[in-house]
């Protein structure tokens, strides 16, 4: 713990603090607490309409206002936070578990099927990402749950490369070889010599991957095709926000700027924590 | 005794990257004669390199602080204006470096970059009497095709045409100082040999002055009259090298003349 | 001329692949075109019948080809929907999305690269610093949100821009190109931050080359050295980069019609997703396909005029 805080002081050799580490756990732990408090009270119940309070500014009763129904917006968003969160989270598990497994197996084996499997990663990778969650959020049609999985399949080529390319790296080291002559099998060496070893680059990946996993899927639910109601995401109430910005800027504001801190919080954390190992 | 082109005195240079500041060359003095090769010899870290890049004028300006006098036509290289400085970089004074691999522009053609010292100081000569010369001068260096060659990349090139190519760009201006450091050393020995006789048949026909940076005391032996020994910056031995050869008075020349494999020695 | 070759070769290639993926995921999704094509109408003989006559009975193989082959020809299918050809309903909006991706790429191109220069020539100067954070928060901010920051800020805060005021280009294309410039902005902001950066990182990596050193060796001025020397190296990963960002940005385009009310490909491509009308979805997606390796295969030409290296390394 106390390795913990020495992170934030200034480094003694270049008088510098780590200002982006700073700046990412306390945004970070905002949003994180918002999210987990989230999950045992809110202020308001979050669906509850209110004919009496559409459209509220900012006051102590309702610290981001109401929206055109009168529920909320800071109950709604600590809501909608969690469903951001969680689907970001879920694609991010399928990507990056799915990835991995394709990057070990075809870095670690080669051949023909390594060929074939990169020349569709490579394809995947060149188109934006946007289309490619559009692609497979048609295939499988809009929902919650196939938007996730429509988001995780289209984050799972990027981690497969990555992974791919340690396992290429490693696959000749000493370390490996040694395994392999005392008898290991492919799959020991894979999964319990070389994988360990890529956790570093997998962890920079996964903190990137996030950040594109929030920002894809606002994205989608901005344009109505992402969580679907019950489910209501940040991109979705942005959407429903934005049609009262003349009326009450402060309502589309508030939503926006939780979506950037979280973007941003990730993003400084990321920064920090590559400045440390420089 | 012939007229003193470069006199250079008391040069002090001092880094400071770190809290500590750190002296990297201490009185150091060169008097350099018109048309002479004078050799630097001494280990990595000895500051050979660090006072050559000096009087070259390119030490970066920040991060260190420079005393002294380099003294070349009158003026003081070390405190005059940048443009005046730039105004004798790669015309009266050239450099050629250690890494030929590295030191050309990846991504211009040959021509062009042998070119640029006309190109920057001599604004009144037109792209084909530029061109002329420039062929002239690779045919000079000893390139074979240079037509050919002046529309090529460096990539193209081995490491020992490089460091021709490199050669040709100092010389293009017919500079009266030139600067090699250690431009050999990454190359093979047959080619190490045939840069060291390219450099002296610079020196002869062109009269340019020769400071020949090097590690390796008998190369330095093969073309320098005179020589200079540094160790951790400071100067420890000068004079004629037949003399530091034949009654070394530090024991670190010594060891560097030890280090020579003996087939030199005999 | 071995290489451009090559790598129109290899567009093709990839070409025939995607489009395969794309042709094989929608034929084998659940549910049967001919009912869908019908509604509640559908009788079993007349959706026999069309099957036949629309070739659905075909192996899978062969329909594809026909379908590729159609496509290369600018017949792209009929809408279940509309009823009428896909090529006729997207002509007009086409221009529209691409016309803004163009626009906000060319932003991104004049912000990014005299930033980028000047960031990396006055390193950890204050004015490096103020943009280092502010590109930090630009990365942060997603487009449809700058969107509205940017409606906000230039409608209501200024009054220089009426939402909702599209013109299209058949009337008034200055009128049109105008309103196009607050989106084009939103879409740019955040990729120019990225290849400023990336701009920054890279001159400031090329400056400390040793060919640097001799470039000043032989009297070039500081601005010589950077615009002489440096830039060109600086620029290779640089061009990557704006070749993808140009593909996003023909996606990202998508986002932003929605949010500024402008009707492009967007409107269509989103309800024919809602409504699983899959032959615009797949036209739609096989156009930005397309699209997409023409860039690549622009950004591999321009690559191999910077750099020479690129063919020995082939």
């Amino acid at each position: 713990m106390k390795k913990f805080f020495s992170l934030f002081k200034k480094n003694k050799a270049t008088g510098e603090r780590n200002t982006f580490l700073l700046l990412g756990v306390i945004i970070t732990g905002f949003i994180l607490l918002m999210v987990i408090v989230g999950l045992f009270y809110t202020p308001y119940n979050p669906t509850k309409m209110d004919a009496s309070a559409k459209l509220q500014g900012i006051s102590f009763k309702h610290i981001m206002g109401t929206d055109n129904m009168g529920r909320d917006v800071f109950s709604r968003v600590m809501y909608g936070s969690r469903i951001t969160v969680a689907i970001a989270t879920f694609t991010i598990l399928i990507g990056a578990g799915i990835g991995t497994i394709i990057g070990a197996l075809t870095g670690y084996f080669g051949g023909i099927g390594d060929e074939i499997t990169m020349r569709i990663i490579d394809a995947m990778l060149a188109f934006p990402s946007l289309l490619l969650s559009l692609v497979f959020v048609s295939l499988f049609g809009t929902g919650t749950y196939q938007v996730a999985i429509a988001l995780g399949i289209s984050f799972i080529p990027s981690f497969a490369r990555i992974v791919r390319g340690e396992f290429l790296r490693c696959k000749n080291m000493d370390y490996v070889e040694v395994a392999r002559l005392q008898g290991a099998s492919n799959i020991r060496i894979i999964f319990v010599h070389i994988l360990p070893n890529t956790v570093g680059v997998l962890l920079s990946s996964v903190m990137i991957g996030f950040n594109n996993a929030v920002l894809a899927e606002a994205g989608l639910s901005f344009l109505g095709i992402g969580a679907q109601p019950p489910h209501a995401s940040l991109g979705k109430m942005l959407s429903d926000a934005q049609g009262y910005l003349f009326n009450r800027p402060s309502y589309v504001m508030s939503i926006g700027l939780v979506i950037v801190l979280m973007v941003l919080g990730f993003s400084f954390l990321g920064e920090g924590i590559k400045r440390i190992k420089n | 005794m012939g007229n003193v082109i470069l006199d250079v005195a008391d040069l002090h240079i001092e880094f400071h990257d770190h809290d500590k500041p750190e002296t990297v060359v201490e009185d150091f003095d060169l008097m350099l004669e018109e048309g002479e090769i004078v050799g630097i010899v001494g280990e990595s870290g000895s500051g050979k390199s660090m006072s050559a890049l000096a009087i070259a004028g390119l030490l970066k300006r920040h991060a260190l602080t420079k005393k002294g006098r380099i003294m070349f036509n009158g003026t003081d290289l070390l405190t005059c204006s940048r443009k005046e400085l730039r105004s004798y970089q790669g015309d009266e004074i050239s450099m050629i470096f250690q890494e030929p691999m590295t030191s050309l522009n990846p991504v211009k053609k040959i021509g062009w970059q042998v070119e640029e010292s006309l190109r920057i100081h001599h604004k009144d000569i037109d792209k084909k009497e530029r061109k002329r010369r420039a062929i002239e001068m690779l045919t000079a260096v000893g390139m074979h095709d240079p037509e050919k060659l002046y529309e090529k990349y460096p990539h193209e090139l081995s490491g020992g045409m490089r460091q021709r190519v490199m050669i040709a760009a100092a010389m293009i201006g017919e500079p009266r100082i030139l600067i090699a450091d250690e431009p050999t050393t990454a190359l093979d020995v047959t080619i190490q040999a045939q840069i060291v006789e390219l450099l002296r048949k610079m020196n002869r026909e062109k009269g340019t002055a020769i400071i020949f940076i090097s590690h390796d005391l008998s190369l330095i032996r093969q073309i320098c009259k005179r020589v200079i020994v540094m160790q951790s910056g400071n100067i420890v031995e000068t004079g004629y090298v037949e003399d530091i050869f034949r009654h070394p008075k530090m024991s670190y020349t010594r060891k560097l003349i030890a280090a020579i494999p003996q087939i030199d020695l005999s | 001329m071995r290489y451009i070759l090559k790598k129109v070769l290899s567009m093709v290639l990839t070409l025939f692949v995607v489009s395969l993926c794309v042709f094989l995921a929608f034929s084998l999704i659940p549910g049967d075109p001919v009912t869908r094509m019908f509604g509640t109408e559908a009788t079993p003989e007349l959706i026999a019948q069309y099957r036949e006559k629309l070739g659905f009975n075909d192996p899978l193989l062969v329909r594809y080809f026909r379908w590729f082959f159609a496509f290369l020809q600018g017949d792209m299918g009929t809408s279940y929907d509309y009823k009428m050809p896909v090529a006729g309903m997207l002509a007009e909006k086409i221009p529209i999305t691409l016309t803004l991706a163009v626009m906000s790429f060319v932003i991104m191109v004049i912000i990014s690269i005299p930033l980028g220069i000047y960031t990396a020539k006055y390193e950890n100067g204050i004015i490096d610093h103020v943009i280092s954070v502010i590109n930090q928060i630009m990365m942060a901010v997603p487009p449809f949100f700058s969107g509205i920051l940017l409606t906000f800020f230039f409608g209501v805060i200024l009054k220089i821009f009426t939402p909702g005021g599209f013109v299209s280009y058949t009337k008034d294309l200055e009128g049109f190109l105008k309103y196009l410039i607050l989106p084009a902005f939103a879409i740019a902001l955040p990729k120019a931050a990225m290849a400023t950066k990336l701009l920054r990182g890279s001159v400031i990596e090329e400056a400390g080359k040793d060919y640097t050193r001799t470039a000043y060796s032989r009297g070039n001025t500081t601005n010589a050295v950077l615009y002489l020397h440096v830039l060109k190296n600086a620029m290779i990963p640089v061009i990557t980069f704006m070749g993808m960002a140009l593909a996003d940005m023909v996606a990202g385009s998508i986002v932003i019609e929605q949010v500024f009310g402008i009707p492009g490909v967007s409107r269509i491509l989103l309800s024919s997703i809602n409504n699983r009308d899959y032959p615009v979805v797949e036209a739609i997606i096989m156009g930005i396909a397309i699209m997409v390796l023409v860039i690549n295969l622009l950004v591999d030409i321009i690559y191999r005029i910077i750099d020479p290296r690129i063919e020995v390394e082939e």
